[in-house]
C-alpha cells in the first residue's frame, strides 16, 4: 500500500506561501523524485486576505490533490492555526511562525519567529518564507535539506542566491534549537540523511 | 549505440502543461486577452512564442482574440486561444464561424465558477453545456477535460490534432483546480508524438473544391496565400464556398459538419475505465473531480463496497458507448459534478433503466472530496 | 471599354455569384470599381491579396471578386485580417467594412488596429445607416435625420470616422466619396501604399432606405448631395471656419510614419531570441 503525506502551508497573502508550496513541491517531486501534487487557494488580493497552499506527497500516483488529513501544517498568521489547526492528524506536525502566533492550540507545536528572524538577522522580511523550508527540511521527515537548497536556488531570482541560502541556514538553524519534542510516527524511508 | 533520451523532468502547473502540449503540437499563433484563471498560459506563450519565430499578441477583447485565432489558422498558422467564463461567452459567435467556416483552432477554457463574473479564482465545472450548445446553430463540437498535468499536455496535443484532422474548433475545459495544480511531468524532447497537420489540397487551383463532400467529410484545405483564392464565409455554403439557399446543398452541407465529427467517435473519444468490471456502483466523472472519484473508490473498495470509476476526457461528443456500458453492468452509477447536473443530465438521458442514477452537485467553489462522494455512496446504496 | 473588359475578367468571379445583391444605384459598386482598378495599380499577384469583410450590405462584396477571400461576423473583420497578416505578412489584406461594422459593433476593433497600427488597410463605405436589416440608424447617422428605428428624429450625434481613425493613430487617413470616382481610385492606391494602418472613408449613400426616409432623392441626387456638400482638404485650408459649416473634407486628412505592428513584432522576435539586444 502506497503512503500519502499532507502538507498544508498558511498564511495571508504576500507572505510567499504559494511559491514556497512550489519549491517544496519541486524539491520532493523533481530533487527527491517522489510523487508530488500541488496545489493552491487565494483571494482576489495579491497582498492580505488568507492564502494556503498545498501539497500531497507519495510514493505512487497520486488520485486527490488536495489535501486531506494533515500530516504537517505551517502556520504564518494566527487565522490560519485556527482555521486548520482541526485538520492535523493526531501525530501531525504543526509549524508555526511565533512573530505573529500567541495562542497555541496544542503545546505540541514547533514555534519558530520566522518573520522576526527575517526582518532581524537577514534584514529582508520577504525571506521568512525561506527560512519557514529551512525549518521543514529539518523538522519534517518529507523532504532532504539537499532538495529543499537546490529548488530553492533554482526558483529565486539571481543575484539573490546568497540572501536565500543565509535564509534556509537560519531556518534549519532554529528548527534545531526547538527540535524538543519527539514525533515517533516517522514513515519509513523518509530519515533526513542530514540529521 | 544507443541513442541519448533527451528528457525534461518538470513541475508544472496544468496551464504551463497546456502551453508545453500546445508548442509540442506546433502552435506557432496565440491570441488572447487576461483573465483569470488562463492568465497563464498568456503569459509563458508571450515568452515562448517570439522564441520560436511564433506570434503572440493580446488583443483588445476575447472577441477579437478568436477572430484573430481564425484569421491566423486561414493563413495556415497552428493558433490556439485561451481564456475563462466571461470571455468564452464572448468568443461563443466566432466559435461557430469556426465550425461553419471548418477552421482549426483550439480554444482552451479554465473554468471558474459562475454565471457571470462569478468566482475567478475558484474552480467549477459549470461550463460543460455551453461548450455544447454555446454558439447558435446546430452543430457538433469536440470538447476534451485533462484531470492530470500528464492530460493537460497530451490533450492539448490531441486537441491540436482533431482540429487540424476534422478542420474543427476543439474545446479543452481545464477547471480551476487543474489549470493551476502542480505536477511533475518528464516530457520526451524525442518522444514519438503523433502531429496531425491539415491535408492541403493536392489538385491544381482550378480543380480545387474548398467544400468539398469527402467520403471521411473532410475536405482538403488550401491556406491563404498558397495560390488557391477561394471564398469563406459564415453563411450557409455550398461546396464552392459561396452562400446558398438551396435546401439541396443546405442540408448535405450541415449534414457533414456532423458527419465528420459522429463517425470518427471511436478515434475521439477518450476516457479511463477502473475497476468497473465488477463494480457494482460506478462513479462517472471528469477534471479534477475523476480525482476525487478515484480516491473515493480506493476508499470504498478498503471497506469491502465494489466501486470503480470512469473517467471521461472527452467531454464533447458525448462517451455514450462508454457510459452504457457501466449502466448496464452497474447497480449504481454516481456522476458527482461541480456544477447543478449538466453531465448527469446526459448520463440519465441514456439510462435504459439497469442502473439507478445518483447525483452528487457541488457549487460553492470547492472542489468535491473523496468523502463527499463516499457519504453519498453510502447514502444511496 | 477594353481596359474595363480586361479588369472584369481579371478580377471578378463574373461567371459565379452575379447578379450581385446591392440595390441598383448603390455606392458600393462604384467603390469596387475603384478599388479593382487600385488593386490593379500596385501590382500585387491575386494570390497575395486576402479581401476580409463583415456583414452588411459592404459584406457581400468579397465573393464576388477573384482573391482569396473571406466574409466574416459582425464588426469583427479587422480581427480576423489582424491574425492573417501577423501568421503571413506577405499578404496584403484589405478590410471592406460599412459605418455598423466599423464603429458600431467593430468600434473598438477599429481604434486598436489604428493604435496598434498594423498593416491593414480599412476601407469604409459611410452610408450613414444600416441598409441591409432595413435603414436603422447608425453611429454615422446625423443628428436630426430619421432612421426606421429613428422615425421622430434621431437625437444622436455622430461619429466623424476619419478624425476617429486619425486620433486613434492609423498612419493614412483618406476621404472620399463615390461621387468623386477618381479621387477614390488615387486615395486607395496611397492607402495600399502605406505600411501601417490606413484608412480610407467613402461616403456614400442609401437611397433606398436612408435617401427615402429623410426625403434626399434619388441615387443621382443623392451623389450631386455629396459633390455639394465636400470640399477638398487643400481648398478647405483657404475657407473660413463658417464657410465650413455644412461640408465635409475630402482627400488626404493625414499621411505619417510610424513603424508598423509586425516590424516591431519582428524586433521582439529578436530579443526573444537573443539575437539582438533590446
Amino acid at each position: 500500500m502506497s503512503y500519502r503525506y499532507d502538507i498544508r502551508l498558511s498564511g495571508s497573502g504576500g507572505q510567499g506561501l504559494i511559491l514556497m508550496g512550489i519549491i517544496l513541491a519541486e524539491a520532493i517531486g523533481i530533487y527527491d523524485g517522489k510523487y508530488v501534487a500541488q496545489t493552491q487557494s487565494y483571494g482576489p488580493e495579491a497582498r492580505g486576505g488568507s492564502s494556503k497552499a498545498e501539497v500531497v506527497v507519495s510514493d505512487a500516483e497520486i488520485d486527490y490533490p488536495k489535501a486531506l488529513k494533515l500530516d504537517l501544517l505551517l502556520a504564518m498568521n494566527q487565522k490560519s492555526c485556527d482555521d486548520y489547526y482541526m485538520d492535523l492528524k493526531p501525530d501531525g506536525i504543526l509549524i508555526v511562525d511565533s512573530t505573529f502566533i500567541k495562542q497555541l492550540p496544542t503545546p505540541r507545536a514547533y514555534q519558530i519567529p520566522f518573520t522576526r528572524i527575517a526582518r532581524e538577522k537577514l534584514k529582508r522580511e520577504m525571506v521568512a518564507n525561506i527560512i519557514a523550508l529551512g525549518a521543514i527540511s529539518k523538522l519534517a521527515p518529507i523532504v532532504s535539506s539537499r532538495a529543499i537548497e537546490a529548488a530553492v536556488l533554482a526558483r529565486v531570482p539571481k543575484g539573490t542566491e546568497k540572501l536565500n541560502r543565509d535564509a534556509l541556514k537560519a531556518g534549519m538553524t532554529a528548527a534545531q534549537k526547538v527540535k524538543k519534542i519527539s514525533f515517533p510516527n516517522t514513515p519509513a524511508g523518509f530519515e533526513d540523511e542530514d540529521t | 549505440m544507443k541513442k541519448k533520451v533527451q528528457k525534461r523532468e518538470l513541475l508544472l502547473q496544468g496551464n504551463e502543461a497546456v502551453v508545453e502540449g500546445a508548442l509540442k503540437a506546433g502552435c506557432n499563433f496565440f491570441a488572447g486577452y487576461p483573465i483569470t484563471p488562463a492568465t497563464e498560459i498568456s503569459e509563458i506563450l508571450s515568452v515562448r512564442l517570439p522564441q520560436l519565430d511564433g506570434t503572440f499578441i493580446q488583443m483588445e477583447d476575447e472577441i477579437a482574440s478568436i477572430g484573430a485565432v481564425i484569421g491566423a489558422s486561414l493563413a495556415g498558422a497552428k493558433a490556439m486561444t485561451a481564456t475563462s467564463g466571461p470571455g468564452f461567452s464572448l468568443m461563443q459567435e466566432n466559435i461557430g464561424f469556426a465550425v461553419i467556416a471548418e477552421v482549426p483552432c483550439v480554444i482552451v477554457n479554465a473554468m471558474r465558477g459562475g454565471p457571470s463574473t462569478g468566482l475567478p479564482t475558484m474552480p467549477s465545472q459549470s461550463d460543460v453545456m455551453q461548450a455544447r450548445w454555446g454558439t447558435h446553430g446546430d452543430h457538433p463540437i469536440i470538447a476534451l477535460c485533462p484531470s492530470t498535468i500528464r492530460e493537460c499536455y497530451d490533450l492539448t496535443i490531441k486537441a491540436f490534432n482533431y482540429s487540424e484532422k476534422f478542420r474543427v474548433p476543439v474545446l479543452l475545459l481545464v477547471d480551476e483546480v487543474v489549470a493551476h495544480m502542480r505536477e511533475k511531468i518528464t516530457i520526451y524532447e524525442d518522444e514519438d508524438v503523433e502531429i496531425f497537420n491539415r491535408v492541403k489540397p493536392t489538385v491544381p487551383p482550378e480543380w480545387y473544391i474548398p467544400f468539398e463532400d469527402t467520403p471521411k467529410g473532410v475536405p482538403a484545405m488550401a491556406n491563404f496565400g498558397d495560390g488557391y483564392r477561394y471564398h469563406v464565409t459564415g453563411l450557409t455554403h455550398d461546396i464552392r464556398g459561396f452562400p446558398t439557399s438551396r435546401p439541396d446543398e443546405i442540408d448535405p452541407f450541415i449534414r457533414r459538419l456532423f458527419r465528420k465529427v459522429s463517425q470518427n467517435f471511436a478515434d475521439i473519444q477518450i476516457g479511463e475505465f477502473y475497476q468497473t468490471d465488477d463494480a457494482d456502483i460506478t462513479i462517472i466523472a471528469y477534471g479534477c473531480v475523476a480525482r476525487s472519484a478515484r480516491r473515493a473508490a480506493a476508499d470504498g473498495r478498503e471497506r469491502g463496497l465494489k466501486v470503480g470509476v470512469l473517467k471521461m476526457n472527452t467531454i464533447w461528443p458525448f462517451m455514450r458507448a462508454s457510459v452504457e456500458k457501466v449502466l448496464r453492468t452497474s447497480k449504481v452509477v454516481i456522476v458527482p459534478e461541480m456544477n447543478m447536473g449538466q453531465i448527469s443530465r446526459e448520463v440519465k438521458r441514456v439510462n435504459k433503466g439497469d442502473a439507478k442514477v445518483f447525483t452528487i452537485n457541488k457549487v460553492d467553489g470547492k472542489i468535491i472530496t473523496p468523502q463527499e462522494i463516499l457519504s453519498r455512496i453510502k447514502e444511496v446504496y | 471599354m477594353a481596359e474595363i473588359t480586361r479588369l472584369i475578367h481579371e478580377y471578378l468571379r463574373h461567371d459565379k455569384k452575379f447578379p450581385h445583391v446591392w440595390c441598383p444605384g448603390c455606392g458600393i459598386g462604384i467603390m469596387l470599381g475603384a478599388l479593382i482598378r487600385a488593386i490593379d495599380k500596385t501590382g500585387y499577384s491575386k494570390d497575395d491579396i486576402v479581401l476580409v469583410s463583415g456583414i452588411g450590405c459592404t459584406g457581400r462584396l468579397p465573393v464576388y471578386v477573384d482573391f482569396n477571400t473571406l466574409h466574416t461576423t459582425h464588426g469583427r473583420a479587422l480581427t480576423f485580417a489582424t491574425g492573417i497578416k501577423l501568421a503571413k505578412p506577405r499578404l496584403k489584406v484589405i478590410v471592406i467594412m460599412g459605418d455598423g461594422d466599423a464603429v458600431a459593433i467593430g468600434g473598438n476593433h477599429f481604434i486598436h488596429a489604428a493604435r496598434r497600427n498594423i498593416d491593414l488597410t480599412a476601407i469604409i463605405v459611410n452610408n450613414n445607416v444600416y441598409g441591409m436589416t432595413g435603414g436603422q440608424y447608425s453611429p454615422t447617422t446625423p443628428y436630426g435625420m430619421k432612421s426606421t428605428t429613428t422615425i421622430y428624429s434621431n437625437v444622436e450625434h455622430a461619429f466623424n470616422i476619419s478624425e476617429l481613425a486619425v486620433t486613434a493613430g492609423a498612419v493614412f487617413v483618406g476621404r472620399g466619396t463615390v461621387y468623386h470616382a477618381k479621387l477614390l481610385d488615387s486615395l486607395m492606391e496611397k492607402a495600399f501604399a502605406k505600411v501601417g494602418f490606413s484608412v480610407v472613408e467613402i461616403i456614400s449613400h442609401c437611397h433606398t432606405q436612408f435617401g427615402r426616409l429623410n426625403r434626399m432623392g434619388t441615387a443621382v441626387e443623392m451623389m450631386q448631395w455629396q459633390r455639394d456638400h465636400s470640399v477638398t482638404v487643400e481648398k478647405a485650408a483657404q475657407m473660413k471656419a463658417e464657410e465650413l459649416k455644412d461640408k465635409f473634407k475630402i482627400g488626404v486628412l493625414v499621411d505619417r510614419e510610424l513603424p508598423a505592428y509586425q516590424d516591431e513584432y519582428e524586433k521582439v522576435r529578436k530579443w526573444a531570441k537573443g539575437t539582438e539586444k533590446r
